[in-house]
């Protein structure tokens, strides 16, 4: 299985560099896992790309990194995706440099469904702005919070007293 | 604003030369045929000004097991839009653990799906054993196997009783409830602890099981069948909760895909996906066990699958247990395992291991793992970021019921409110997880 | 450090005459054996307490078994769990919303003082909030010890002057515990 694993990987990172060329960045295949470095401009279509040929039909989780004290980086945000395929059981990870001065990145809802709440989070922890996600707002710290928690310039004991519970009006309209 | 035409009793009282509505039986022709009548033909009732109303469940209601909060609008009984609210508990596991060593988080994981600590516990601890590259010996990994089939046994009882009791049947919460303490009984023996057991450590488990556990075990696993089979035969073809919960909070296979479900709510639709078949980890492959699969993805589908999944894990209990190999339960790596107290006490070298290990802890090489298992819940994944110094640079936890609950709002919107409880009862969400 | 003392050795100056003070003693018997908890559970010490009440430790022996989750029908509010920025408003609703008499047990270390989560998004202590009456700590605290906190509560209640509760007294000393604590 683990082979097969090996395999698939190996031919989904040919496919990809033979459509995309120069914006797959880098390729990291360690601890057997397969992640693929992609520049912002092109990830959307690398991600439709991924899902509809390559049956990527599971978007298991979305993670934002703050990068600023790694010992390198390429730009201080990073976007990663951990995509899953049910039929064909491969696992891969895609990473998207993000810089801070311009953190607008296409959303995913329009090709799963499970990106919607992952969104709302990774731009509540880190500031990033989903272009054409249908409500993005904060999710799991309160709406009079100001400041992106999960950064590394973030205080880790300011705390934020919350005044009162929200109205939902806008989660309410959010379109189906 | 309410509206200021209430309806009042004068209109229901005909004016001069106006029919009668009928509304009562004594207006009825009897010898027309009742089958064939259609009551809304002819009324002259006038229309009803209804308005929509709004309706919170939550943050601290009974029926949400744990702060969450639906906010509705209702048409009467039917649900117009739905919005969910949660974060109630967001306690801000992702900032803190970044300031902690690599063995101090493991309380940590342990609160996340409180109603199943250990397998958290084990999650974590792989992930970090892989990024290591640390073979944990075999007695620790059968352990950790049977642990976390106890403590699925434990979840699926909180979640399926928790939910029974929605619906209105108290009976069966009390009987999982018992058979539940005495599987505690059981892990309290070995841990120490009743609900946050934080038993495994980075590189195998804190310590060795006490004397006697596993005839405990074997006895407690005798009476555990029964619990289950009462509850089944109270709702298996019981009336009552298959009008509740057949073909309420119906999802298709791929929808559920797409909404990026796992574990057995992704099961009851059709897709047989489990990590532990799929993608067998810790020795799954040697056991011989099923996966049910449920056939429409409905709340009665989700609670069979629960309750089927928990005499499967009994049939791998029964199979593990006389498996157990001898041997240590900790791998024998000294950047990893504090050395036993002897040495520590008697050499220098045992002196300075233990201090280093103490204070900076266990020091992963740097580099990124993604590691998953499968939780009671579904897949619980856990993205780490190692920069080589013994605190992780972060870790992203892949809850299983955000992803559950991020479908709520499209469940629920066009049911009716009775439906909301059972729905989100069968969808087993754990606050602590969800928000962690 | 004298508010505190008012708690401990309750004021018994309103209380005069044999038949006032068997009245007293009445009506606190039954307050103590009726506390109706208001579970105001959000995380794992919420299930500890599912099983303080279930049969093998049952709380109903001490006359807490009907948990009402209805502020209006209950007497002690129990906060069990973590309460953090986002819930602390609706916590001080609830709170305001208990008739009187009204009781505090705080639950579990994160209730008590936010626990091993000293970060951004917890409270560190519902003392911030509320005013507590009994504290337990533990993590999450043993049923036994649960049981142990209800019968110091009712400890509590039978020595309290029972006018003291829902009189322009009570208000005085409830003004001084926000006035210290500011």
């Amino acid at each position: 299985m683990a082979s097969s694993e090996t395999a698939q990987h190996d031919a989904i990172v040919a496919d990809l560099k033979n459509r995309f060329g120069a914006r797959i960045i880098d390729v990291d295949r360690s601890f057997g896992d397969c992640t693929i470095v992609v520049d912002k401009l092109a990830i959307h279509e690398v991600l439709a790309h991924l899902r509809n040929e390559k049956a990527f039909d599971l978007l298991m989780d979305m993670a934002g990194v703050d990068c600023m004290n790694l010992p390198s980086f390429r730009e201080r945000f990073e976007l990663n995706y951990m995509l899953y395929s049910v039929p064909n059981n491969v696992r891969l990870r895609v990473e998207v440099p993000v810089a801070e001065l311009d953190m607008d990145v296409p959303t995913a809802t329009d090709l799963w469904r499970s990106a919607n709440w992952a969104e709302r989070e990774a731009f509540e922890m880190f500031g990033f702005n989903f272009v054409g996600h249908p409500c993005l707002k904060r999710l799991l710290t309160h709406h009079e919070f100001k400041g992106h928690p999960l950064r590394k310039d973030y205080p880790i004991m300011a705390g934020q007293w919350c005044s009162s519970t929200s109205d939902m009006s806008e989660e309410l309209n959010e379109p189906r | 604003m309410p509206d200021p035409r209430n309806v009042d009793i004068k209109d229901f009282i005909p004016r001069e030369g106006e029919e009668r509505p009928r509304y009562s039986a004594q207006d009825f022709d009897h010898d027309v045929d009742p089958s064939q009548d259609d009551f809304n033909e002819g009324l002259t009732l006038p229309d009803i000004n209804t308005q929509p109303m709004f309706i919170n469940i939550g943050p601290t209601h009974p029926a949400t097991h744990g702060t969450f909060r639906v906010y509705c609008r209702l048409d009467g009984e039917t649900v117009e839009k739905a919005g969910v609210d949660i974060g109630y508990l967001h306690r801000g596991f992702e900032k803190i653990v970044e300031i902690k060593q690599y063995n101090q988080v493991i309380p940590y994981t342990d609160r996340l799906n409180y109603c199943s600590g250990l397998t958290n516990n084990v999650g974590y601890c792989k992930a970090v054993e892989r990024m290591m590259g640390l073979e944990i010996p075999p007695r620790a990994i059968m352990i950790r196997v049977i642990i976390m089939e106890i403590q699925r046994i434990m979840d699926h009882m909180i979640c399926c009783g928790a939910n029974i009791v929605d619906i209105g049947a108290l009976t069966n919460f009390w009987y999982f409830f018992n058979a539940r303490e005495r599987l505690n009984d059981l892990l309290e023996a070995l841990t120490g602890a009743r609900l946050t057991y934080s038993y495994t450590r980075v590189g195998g488990l804190a310590w060795d099981l006490p004397q006697g556990w596993r005839e405990n075990v074997k006895a407690v696993i005798k009476d555990i069948p029964r619990a289950i089979s009462d509850v089944r035969g109270l709702i298996e073809k019981n009336r009552i909760f298959m009008d509740r919960t057949r073909g309420v909070g119906m999802i298709s296979r791929e929808d559920a895909i797409n909404f990026g479900w796992t574990g057995p709510c992704l099961r009851a639709t059709g897709a047989d996906l489990d990590l532990r078949k799929v993608r067998p980890y810790y020795g799954y492959e040697n056991f011989d066990f099923d996966v049910p699969v449920g056939v429409n993805g409905d709340v009665y589908d989700r609670v069979m699958c629960r309750i089927e999944e928990m005499n499967e894990s009994l049939r791998i209990i029964r199979q593990a247990i006389d498996m157990i190999p001898d041997g240590p339960v900790i791998v024998d790596d000294k950047r990893v395992v504090l050395p036993p107290k002897e040495k520590v006490h008697t050499s220098m070298e045992a002196l300075i291991n233990h201090f280093k290990l103490v204070i900076d802890g266990v020091q992963p090489a740097p580099g990124r793992i993604y590691d998953a298992i499968e939780t009671p819940n579904g897949e619980l994944g856990f993205y780490i970021i190692s920069d080589g110094s013994g605190h992780p640079y972060r870790i992203k936890v892949r809850p299983p019921c955000f992803y559950a609950m991020n479908t709520l709002k499209f469940l629920i919107e066009g049911g009716m409110v009775a439906d909301i409880v059972a729905i989100l009862g069968g969808l087993n969400v754990i606050a602590g997880e969800l928000d962690r | 450090m004298g508010i505190k003392q008012d708690l401990l050795n309750p004021i018994t100056k309103d209380e005069t005459g044999i038949i006032t003070t068997r009245l007293d003693e009445i009506v606190r018997w039954g307050r103590k054996n009726s506390l109706w908890p208001l579970p105001f559970g959000t995380a794992c010490c919420a299930i500890e307490f599912m099983g303080v009440v279930s049969s093998d430790y049952d709380i109903s022996r001490f006359g807490a078994e009907l948990v009402r989750f209805s502020p209006r029908q209950s007497d002690v509010i129990l906060v069990a769990g973590t309460i953090n920025y986002k819930l602390a408003p609706v916590l001080k609703r609830i709170y305001d919303q208990i008739a009187e008499p009204k009781y505090v047990i705080s639950m579990g270390a994160c209730a008590c003082s936010g626990g091993f989560y000293d970060n951004y998004a917890t409270v560190q202590g519902i003392e911030q909030i509320i005013p507590v009456d009994v504290f337990i700590p533990g993590c999450p605290p043993r049923p036994e010890a649960i049981m142990d906190a209800i019968l110091k509560l009712q400890e509590r209640i039978e020595k309290e002057p029972v006018p003291r509760r829902g009189t322009p007294r009570r208000h005085e000393v409830v003004e001084k515990l926000r006035d210290n604590q500011d």
